[in-house]
């Protein structure tokens, strides 16, 4: 067999069909594998099940036509609250969703992991989730006898992540302070491929010290490719921040003109190599401040 | 220098997070995070909060821009284990400023108005409130406090549970539901009436219980003892050092003072 897992954006992308459920890493604007999500509105696919914890990922490929079904807790800018992109699609009723609340979502990715049919909570009890998603209910078996929400394993055809980088074989290492569930979306995933800032031929010889940072193993990771700045426009802590300018642009194009195919071209850029020229260059990106938040 | 409204809510806000535990004390916008502060660095100092991202600090970080300014990191807490740690053990009490609230105290953080498939306005979503409304205690800061929010009925869309029995499965497990108060710029209110109903407990200097009710679009009960304390000189300092750039002048309409003038 081999390990070399190394592949090009395109080939990556080449990967997915029509209709299949996609996750995607990340936490609204925070370390979205934004270069891959521009590979998939470079590309034909569509009727795609989106999967994630949305930020501007999850409202472009909505402006694009590319989703069916999201799968989602929140879709945010955070700076800006409400994604402009996704709220139109929304208010247009051209999507199906699946509205859960944070901690089932991942609740689910963990089923998927496990290979399991559902695992159980409390969490959506009292509340609309539970009608408007279809969600069924089940009993211990055990003397308590409690009712609880039994949250459908969400499993994903393909997951997408970003991380600052990876060797040949997909060892990867996320710095940062955060890496959300990444590594969920990894495990519930049949096949995970990964963007990264920097790739290496092995990672033992180029950064052993930061092995902790290994937030999930090779065995996961089907494929990976460099992708240097690959989520501009959402933030990499600690190498660069969400780009204010960039996020009030796309989302101010939702109003004015309000009409994705007139911006695309800028928004998207025809190749990755275009799109990094239009925002200044991974220069500009590296010295993105680091957001605060309160 | 005159005490501001803001400056009181702040101060109902900390009273509303006293606690004897050590849980996470979260506040979600200027006011509840300022309330949550100022309880943990005077009667409460079990609260344990974020930067706002992933590290405990033990000392509140000041509003806005830092500065030169460095948040002094005293333990992990990232949202990967934020379900695990604080959530799902009933660790935390959130405040927090849904768009709609009801009579049972289910909010609405996911959508006005329309259907499922093609809502009105779309909102956030129900982010974490199904969770943290079935798990741990939750409080609510609303700054304009109107019929709008309080809302005639039920609120459009459940994202967090309340006291409401027509949503109860049989089986289920609803004893973590905890809501504890409701400061607005009115008043602070409660769910301590018969059967979980809405009690009105302090008015703002200057309010009237009728006014209250006027804004709110179900039934109050009085149980007004007093005005809601205004913040003490020490609890004043502590909001000014915490709140350098002023943000809490910009949370409330013109930002009044605490004592409502005679219209």
């Amino acid at each position: 067999m081999t390990l070399d897992k190394r592949m090009t954006p395109a080939e990556i992308v080449g990967q997915l069909r029509d209709g299949m459920t996609l996750g995607i890493g990340g936490w609204g604007p925070r370390r979205k594998p934004m270069a891959l999500v521009r590979e998939i509105l470079r590309s034909d696919l569509k009727d795609l099940t989106v999967v994630s914890y949305g930020g501007p990922d999850v409202g472009m490929l909505c402006a694009a036509g590319k989703v069916k079904k999201l799968v989602f807790a929140f879709v945010s800018l955070d700076a800006i609250p409400l994604e402009p992109w996704f709220r139109k699609a929304r208010e247009a009723g051209d999507i199906e969703v699946l509205e859960l609340d944070e901690g089932m979502f991942q609740w689910g990715l963990k089923a998927a992991a496990f290979d399991l049919p559902f695992l159980p909570t409390r969490v959506g009890l009292g509340t609309d989730l539970i009608e408007l998603g279809g969600l069924k209910t089940v009993q211990s078996p055990y003397d308590d006898g409690e009712v609880m929400v039994a949250i459908p394993a969400l499993r994903l055809d393909a997951a997408i992540i970003h991380v600052h980088r990876s060797d040949h074989r997909g060892n990867v290492q996320a710095l940062g302070p955060d890496t959300y569930y990444d590594e969920w979306f990894a495990k519930a995933a049949k096949r995970c491929f990964v963007s990264c800032e920097e790739l290496v031929e092995a990672m033992e010889d180029s950064y052993p010290e930061d092995a902790r940072a290994n937030a999930f193993e090779r065995c996961f990771v089907t494929g990976v490719t460099e992708a240097q700045a690959g989520a501009h426009p959402t933030s990499m802590p600690p190498s660069y921040g969400h780009d204010v300018g960039w996020l009030t642009k796309y989302a101010g194009a939702a109003k004015d003109p309000g009409d994705w195919s007139a911006v695309a071209a800028d928004l998207v850029g025809k190749s990755e190599e275009s799109y990094l020229t239009s925002v200044g260059g991974k220069e500009a990106v590296g010295a993105l401040p680091l957001p605060i938040y309160s | 220098m005159t005490i501001t409204l803001a400056e009181l809510c702040i101060a109902a806000c900390a009273e509303t997070f006293r606690t004897d535990r050590e849980i996470i004390g979260t506040g979600i916008g200027p006011v509840p995070r300022l309330g949550v502060s100022l309880a943990k660095l005077t009667h409460s100092p079990g609260l344990m909060m974020t930067d706002g991202e992933a590290f405990l600090v033990e000392q509140p970080i000041p509003l806005g821009p830092r500065g030169d300014y460095v948040p002094k990191k005293a333990g992990y807490l990232p949202f990967s284990r934020f379900f695990d740690s604080a959530v799902w053990t009933g660790r935390r009490h959130a405040m927090v400023t849904p768009t709609q609230v009801d009579r049972f105290g289910q909010t609405n953080l996911s959508a006005l108005g329309g259907t499922h498939q093609q809502p009105k306005i779309q909102m956030l979503g129900a982010r974490g409130f199904p969770g943290n409304g079935i798990y741990h205690a939750n409080s609510m800061f609303i700054p304009a406090h109107s019929n709008r929010v309080f809302v005639e009925g039920e609120v459009d869309r459940v994202s967090s549970p309340g006291y409401n029995p027509a949503r109860r499965i049989a089986g289920g497990n609803y004893s973590g539901i905890d809501l504890q108060r409701v400061v607005t710029n009115l008043c602070v209110m409660d769910f301590e009436g018969p059967g979980n109903t809405v009690r009105v407990r302090t008015l703002h200097p200057g309010v009237t219980f009728a006014e209250v009710q006027e804004a709110t679009g179900f039934e109050l009960i009085d149980a007004v003892e007093s005005e809601t304390a205004l913040p003490t000189e020490e609890q004043l300092a502590i909001i000014a050092r915490l709140d350098p750039h002023g943000i809490r002048n910009k949370v409330l309409k013109d930002n009044p003072p605490a004592r409502k003038e005679a219209a």
